[in-house]
């Protein structure tokens, strides 16, 4: 197998595209489908990391992990969701496509039925917030001029509110069944989150011709 | 015994690593004073009100603290304000053009766990008092000729116009806090947000997205010169003929080919006027050089003339020459 590494290829083989492990993989796959890729290998094979379809090499990488492979390089191009882009909003990659599927929103989430944010903010001055995303969630209350306690979690941060740990939580919400299961409520909306298409910066210039057919076809397919 | 860390961003640099370093130093600064650009130096610190001067808000320094009397100095985080002040200041009376080369260290802000280095060598030129398109020409050749001294044929030059977007936006009536956003779009490239209806540029038109969102993306050989003047307009006509003019320079000196035109480029210095420039190679995510001109810098300073330079980066250079040699040598 050719070298992946692009300090050891340059500019020769094919443009690397990094997809996400996860809820966005089933969508991108589809996509890749639509464009004429055959992805029967990635579909197949759930160990592997690194797929050779034809004239395009995937590399899987968790979602949140995405923009750091398309920064440095590793990646020529990437698929990720919105919400991790606004929450590393400081990664210097180059955000192309709107590619729509994937919808979710980025919500203030709280006890059903409770006052638990209303009372924490009079009575303590502030709410204690758990989440995954502690950028997005102490950006969005700044904005809102109000004050939070933001408490980063790695994982179940539907357990937060329900233990005590904090008064809510801001999260990524597809269907609200997770929140529904766990006795908890959309409080507020925040964003609305879409799969982004993002790009290096340098393979964006030196492969341009082949970054734009690749972007070309990848956006029509998502639109498909 | 625990050993003693050093501040993120910095580090040590031992004999193997110095010796190539010092080679890529070396040939850059031969280059430059054999094509007349003589090597200088100015100091480490400045007063803070250098800066602020030359490069505006955007350029004020991320490390200062007081002296003796109270003033603010500042560590440089950057070559080029410090040597038009030279310019300024030393040779207000000589006649120009000025040719200077440098070697030295500037101080930059890191983000944690990103790899950046707070304190990074800048190898470079500045010609002062050459008009464009025949003083950006030159550079941009001495450019071409500084990759190939250090092996980095495979090193490309993205050459834009830093009036482009901000004459654009005047032209489309985009003032105010509107203004600011799309340029900040437009530096991180985040065509999305510029695209998006129903986001916060709403008062855009669907015309005037979709031109900036298609000439933020054009890039590529001189065809696409003709494909920018479709999208109209004087402030596009105006940035493509200053890079055809440049271009035509650039074809007689015989290195147009090393030199890609990008509508999309910007740089985040406060002080480019004209053309502006990246250096890129494959083998670095990231750009290993950059310029172009600043013809009211030296104005700041109290001494107006035109003006442009570049500086390469020398820790990404030495990466790329790593790289370009071993793929050279598995050809």
């Amino acid at each position: 197998m050719m070298s992946l590494n692009p300090r050891d290829r340059g500019n020769d083989g094919a443009l690397t595209l990094a997809l996400p492990r996860g809820s966005l993989f089933e969508g991108c796959l589809g996509m890749l489908d639509r464009a004429g890729f055959d992805t029967t290998e990635p579909r197949s094979d759930s160990r592997a990391l690194i797929f050779e379809l034809e004239g395009l090499t995937i590399v899987t990488v968790r979602p949140s992990d995405v923009p750091i492979y398309v920064e440095s390089g590793a990646a020529d191009i990437g698929v990720t969701g919105k919400d991790v882009l606004a929450e590393q909003s400081d990664r210097a990659v180059y955000e192309l496509v709107d590619l729509g599927f994937g919808r979710c929103r980025m919500a203030l989430a709280a006890r059903t039925g409770s006052d638990d944010l209303e009372r924490a903010e009079r009575r303590l001055g502030l709410m204690r917030i758990a989440t995954k995303y502690p950028r997005t969630a102490t950006d969005w209350f700044e904005r809102m001029g109000r004050q939070a306690e933001v408490i980063e979690v790695k994982g179940s941060v539907e357990l937060a509110p329900l233990v005590g740990l904090a008064d809510g939580i801001v999260d990524l919400v597809d269907t609200g069944r997770t929140l529904a299961e766990n006795g908890l409520e959309v409080v507020d909306e925040i964003s609305v989150c879409t799969a982004r298409l993002i790009a290096n910066r340098v393979a964006h210039k030196l492969r341009a011709g082949e970054v734009d057919e690749m972007v070309g076809r990848l956006r029509e397919a998502a639109r498909g | 015994m625990s050993t003693q860390p050093l501040p993120t961003g910095t580090r040590d640099v031992l004999a193997e690593e110095m010796r190539e370093l010092r080679a890529i130093e070396s040939a850059l600064l031969a280059l430059f004073a054999a094509r007349g650009y003589e090597e200088v130096s100015t100091p480490t610190i400045e007063f803070q009100d250098a800066f602020a001067r030359g490069a505006g808000p955007e350029g004020t320094a991320t490390y200062k603290f007081l002296d003796e009397s109270g003033s603010v100095l500042a560590l440089r985080n950057d070559m080029t304000v410090p040597l038009a002040r030279l310019v300024a200041r030393r040779f207000a009376s000589e006649p120009g053009p000025f040719r200077l080369a440098y070697s030295g260290s500037v101080f930059r802000r890191v983000r944690p766990q990103r790899g950046q280095l707070r304190e990074m060598r800048q190898i470079g030129v500045e010609l002062i008092g050459a008009e464009a398109p025949a003083g950006t020409a030159e550079l941009i050749e001495l450019l071409v000729a500084s990759l190939d001294a250090i092996g980095l044929q495979s090193a490309v030059i993205g050459l834009g116009d830093a009036d482009l977007f901000p004459s654009l936006l005047t032209e489309l009536g985009v003032e105010g806090p509107a203004r600011a956003r799309i340029l900040e779009c437009l530096a991180a490239h985040d065509l999305v947000a510029i695209s998006d209806e129903a986001g916060d540029l709403a008062e855009l038109g669907e015309t005037e997205r979709a031109t900036i969102v298609a000439l933020s993306d054009l890039r590529g050989g001189p065809e696409v010169l003709e494909r920018a003047r479709a999208l109209g307009g004087p402030a596009i006509e105006r940035a493509s003929a200053t890079l055809a003019e440049t271009l035509a320079a650039l074809e007689a000196a015989g290195v147009a080919d090393r030199v890609q035109v990008d509508f999309g480029l910007l740089r985040d210095l406060g002080y480019y006027t004209g053309a502006i420039l990246e250096v890129y190679d494959p083998a670095v995510g990231e750009a290993i050089g950059g310029g172009g001109r600043y013809d009211d810098l030296l104005g700041r300073f109290g001494s107006p003339q035109p003006a442009a330079g570049f500086a390469l980066y020398l820790e990404r250079l030495h990466v790329a020459q790593a790289a370009e040699q071993e793929l050279g040598a598995r050809r």
